[in-house]
């Protein structure tokens, strides 16, 4: 039994802390469990509560659900396990799930009346791990931190290859579980949102934390690396061994990666499987205020989903994420993006998540568009509807079918990834659609994009490129709509990045009609609106990346051909145009890159001719570099991408990309666009 | 004395109702809930209990009214009432509820009709004979 195994382990790692000798561990172990418990019917909430103090744990309940995940969202390591009702009037007890496992990888168990065995089939398949019959007996309550421990031994397991990091973990952790994490190993690695459960877990209980050490945190970084690792290697031939070697962690251990690809390809799987989700989890994820760390962590998980998917280079996507992380702000915003990216993206579902962040950016009102890959003749006005679309959640949301059940989840985190995929589709269809029906308010646009979390955003917005592309090449300064109706494309997507807050502007000139300026001012400096459209090429993902590039699009330039597009000088540049995501390798992209002017910071107009020039080429090229503009703005103390990404960085991260994308794709001429265009 | 006697007539109550089975074994446990520090736990879940599955059968009263019976919204209230019931014994309750759920699954609706009066029945013949319980 766990029981044992544990007691053994705890005895000998342990040293202090609760776990000592065996006895300790049965007499004190269960007590103090961390539960939180999650009922709309008040009757069941109270005996719930009676029953579990009498087991001696600590109850915490909350009658509905976004309570919970908030609740868990603020204090990651503060719970142990959940109990969740199954019908629940705010949200599906399985999303709920869906979501905790994402975000946060704690236990749940499943409560219900209903004993169908369909039901139950349901919780399994969303992987609770338990599921109860109402009413609830207090003898099952009982055996409740089985299960808690039985997880961390499982996480420990994947350490325990990884050898001589173990070690250092294990020690039991007297200390907060702060220290915990920090002594597993690896390195600080942040709990993203899979781990967080360790953490809480090392506070809580020695045993378990004996068990947990080697607990390998996901964080974004890493989970970047490994998406990158799993893109280079195509998810289908994506084997542990490989991307280890690929990401060259030390201290990472084949079973570390193994069981992360798992969750990664379930994730993929319910994205694409899931439509439904994404309003819902958008809408969810705005209704939540999203602490902003669920946001970015959904985006985050966004971001690694498009990075997996290949999508989104393991750097933008990390920045992406980065962005989001910092982005405390926006939030409402994202799941619009999500939502709407759904549509496009048929692949990514990180991306809408991007989008997602986006969005939030949109609540920032920093337009940072990161325009990937658009085709070059998305013309501002398509950022500008992308904006639009990330700003109107609403609309977004509305227009975005939902795709995948994931919009819903804020939760960061939770459903995640398998949210976070649908969202990113919905958003990203939302972005399109909004963007097309909101043609003047680009700027609003772009920045939500960008906002916390972006990085999934962007990955929805890959999607979306191919849209808007496709109208894009119609018209000039249309908005930048991102063709939602591409969808299948995606990657590129350009997603309006949320805007950086050193992108001052993004000024959508003429044709875009958002309102760049000041977006983009905020935080890092960041590109204000970015609009990274995706190269509806399904292999572009990468090209696209959501980065943060605020790029200044100025719309004007935007209708003449995509040279003319990369001509800031034409457009304001201050403005934060929508970087279109040329990256994709669209040579429209191209055109639309150079709309996007990418003001970070204090970029000044003037500046940002050159440097949307400059940028999206950067852009196009480097994925990762605009995941870092993106995150730029706002906040983002735990971003990764320090705020000062400046423009260049962008620039060259655009031509990077562009770099990257056109190799792979034919159609990002933006090389020799870019560069030449930028008139500066 | 007096009090002996209050406890005997409680004890016959509690008794009698276990024999009618309007109250079934998950009440014993939420009598094993209350303790020392919460002597009225079982008054407590019971008041809840009553004051939230009035609301739930008047909706459902209200819901039979309108025409296009919202079958799947008198359901899911159906299900909590029932969670309810079960959670604090109401077992003749929840016995109607379930029979409700049926009939209401079937698509019976002047089945359904009848199958709710005799769950309100039911269920104020719960509360009348729990509320003396509880006052003594």
């Amino acid at each position: 039994m766990n029981v044992s195994s544990v007691k053994g382990s705890m005895s000998i790692s342990s040293s202090t802390s609760t776990w000592k000798a065996g006895d300790t561990i049965s007499d004190q172990f269960p007590a103090g469990l961390r539960v939180l418990v999650v009922d709309d019917d008040p009757t069941c909430l109270m005996i719930l509560e009676k029953m579990l103090i009498a087991c001696l744990y600590k109850v915490t309940k909350c009658n509905r659900a976004e309570t919970a995940l908030s609740k868990l969202r603020e204090n990651k390591n503060g719970y142990d396990i959940v109990l969740s009702d199954v019908h629940m009037p705010d949200m599906d007890g399985f999303k709920l799930l869906e979501h905790i496992g994402l975000e946060m990888d704690l236990p749940v168990i499943m409560m219900s009346a209903d004993d169908g065995k369909q039901v139950v089939m349901k919780g399994v398949t969303h992987g609770a791990c338990d599921y109860l019959i109402k009413p609830v007996r207090i003898e099952a309550l009982k055996n409740l931190w089985q299960h808690v421990v039985r997880k961390r031994k499982n996480e420990w397991k994947e350490f325990e290859q990884s050898g001589s990091v173990e070690e250092g973990d294990r020690q039991p952790k007297q200390s907060d579980d702060a220290d915990y994490s920090s002594s597993a190993n690896e390195g600080n690695w942040k709990g993203s949102k899979r781990r967080k459960d360790e953490e809480e877990e090392t506070d809580e209980r020695d045993d378990t934390s004996t068990l947990k050490k080697p607990r390998v945190v996901w964080s974004v970084e890493l989970h970047q690396q490994f998406v990158a690792a799993v893109n280079q290697l195509g998810i289908d031939k994506a084997v542990p061994k490989k991307i280890l070697e690929l990401m060259n962690v030390p201290g990472l251990t084949r079973e570390n990666v193994a069981s992360h690809l798992q969750k990664y390809r379930l994730y993929l799987r319910r994205l694409s499987g899931v439509s439904q989700h994404q309003s819902n989890l958008s809408t969810i994820i705005s209704a939540q205020d999203p602490t902003f760390g669920s946001l970015s962590s959904l985006s985050g998980l966004d971001l690694q989903t498009l990075a997996a998917t290949g999508q989104l280079p393991a750097q933008s996507l990390a920045r992406l994420q980065a962005a989001g992380l910092g982005r405390a702000t926006a939030k409402s915003a994202v799941p619009i993006t999500l939502v709407d990216q759904r549509n496009i993206f048929s692949f990514e579902n990180p991306k809408l998540r991007f989008g997602e962040g986006q969005q939030q950016h949109m609540t920032n009102k920093q337009q940072v568009n990161l325009l990937h890959g658009i085709p070059t003749t998305m013309e501002p006005k398509q950022l500008v509807s992308l904006r639009h679309a990330a700003q109107s959640v609403g609309n977004m949301n509305m227009q975005v079918p939902p795709h995948g059940p994931q919009s819903s989840q804020n939760n960061p985190l939770l459903m995640q990834m398998g949210q976070q995929q649908q969202q990113q589709q919905s958003r990203g269809q939302i972005l399109v659609d909004s963007t097309i029906n909101h043609a003047p308010r680009l700027s609003s646009m772009g920045q939500p994009i960008l906002s916390n979390g972006m990085a999934t955003n962007v990955s929805s917005r890959s999607g979306i490129p191919e849209n808007i592309r496709a109208p894009g090449y119609s018209q000039t300064p249309s908005m930048l709509n991102f063709p939602m109706n591409h969808a299948s494309e995606l990657p590129g997507n350009c997603f309006p990045l949320g805007s950086t807050p050193g992108v001052s502007n993004l000024t959508s000139k003429g044709a875009f009609q958002e309102d760049v300026n000041s977006e983009i001012k905020g935080s890092g400096g960041f590109m204000p609106s970015y609009d990274v459209f995706n190269d509806l090429n399904q292999h572009k993902p990468q090209s696209w990346e959501l980065q943060n590039v605020g790029i200044a699009f100025d719309s004007s330039q935007h209708s003449n051909s995509l040279q003319g597009n990369l001509d800031l000088t034409q457009s304001a540049l201050g403005q934060q145009g929508f970087s279109s995501g040329q990256m994709n390798g669209h040579n429209r992209s191209a055109a639309v890159a150079s709309k996007a002017m990418f003001s970070t910071g204090d970029v000044k107009e003037l500046r940002s001719a050159q440097n949307v020039n400059q940028h999206l080429n950067n852009l196009l090229v480097d994925n990762t570099i605009r995941v870092k503009s993106e995150r730029v703005c706002d906040t983002s103390p735990a971003n990764i991408f320090p705020d000062h990404f400046g423009q260049d960085d962008l620039m060259s991260a655009l031509l990077k990309q562009q770099e990257s994308v056109a190799s792979s794709e034919n159609e990002f001429d933006f090389d020799g666009y870019s560069m030449n265009n930028i008139p500066v | 004395m007096e009090s002996k006697h209050v406890h005997e007539q409680i004890a016959a109550m509690r008794q009698s109702f276990f024999n009618e089975e309007v109250l079934n074994e998950n009440f014993s446990q939420l009598e094993q809930l209350e303790g020392k520090d919460n002597p009225n736990f079982v008054e407590e879940v019971f008041t809840m209990y009553l004051r939230d599955s009035i609301a739930f059968l008047e909706t459902i009263e209200e819901a039979m009214k309108t025409i296009p019976i919202d079958s799947i919204k008198m359901d899911s209230i159906l299900h909590q009432l029932k969670g309810s019931s079960d959670s604090v014994g109401a077992n003749k309750v929840l016995k109607e509820v379930n029979k409700t759920r049926q009939v209401l699954g079937k698509g019976n609706l002047e089945r359904t009709k009848a199958s709710i009066l005799e769950l309100r029945k039911e269920y104020d013949n719960f509360k009348t004979k729990l509320e003396p319980y509880f006052q003594i």
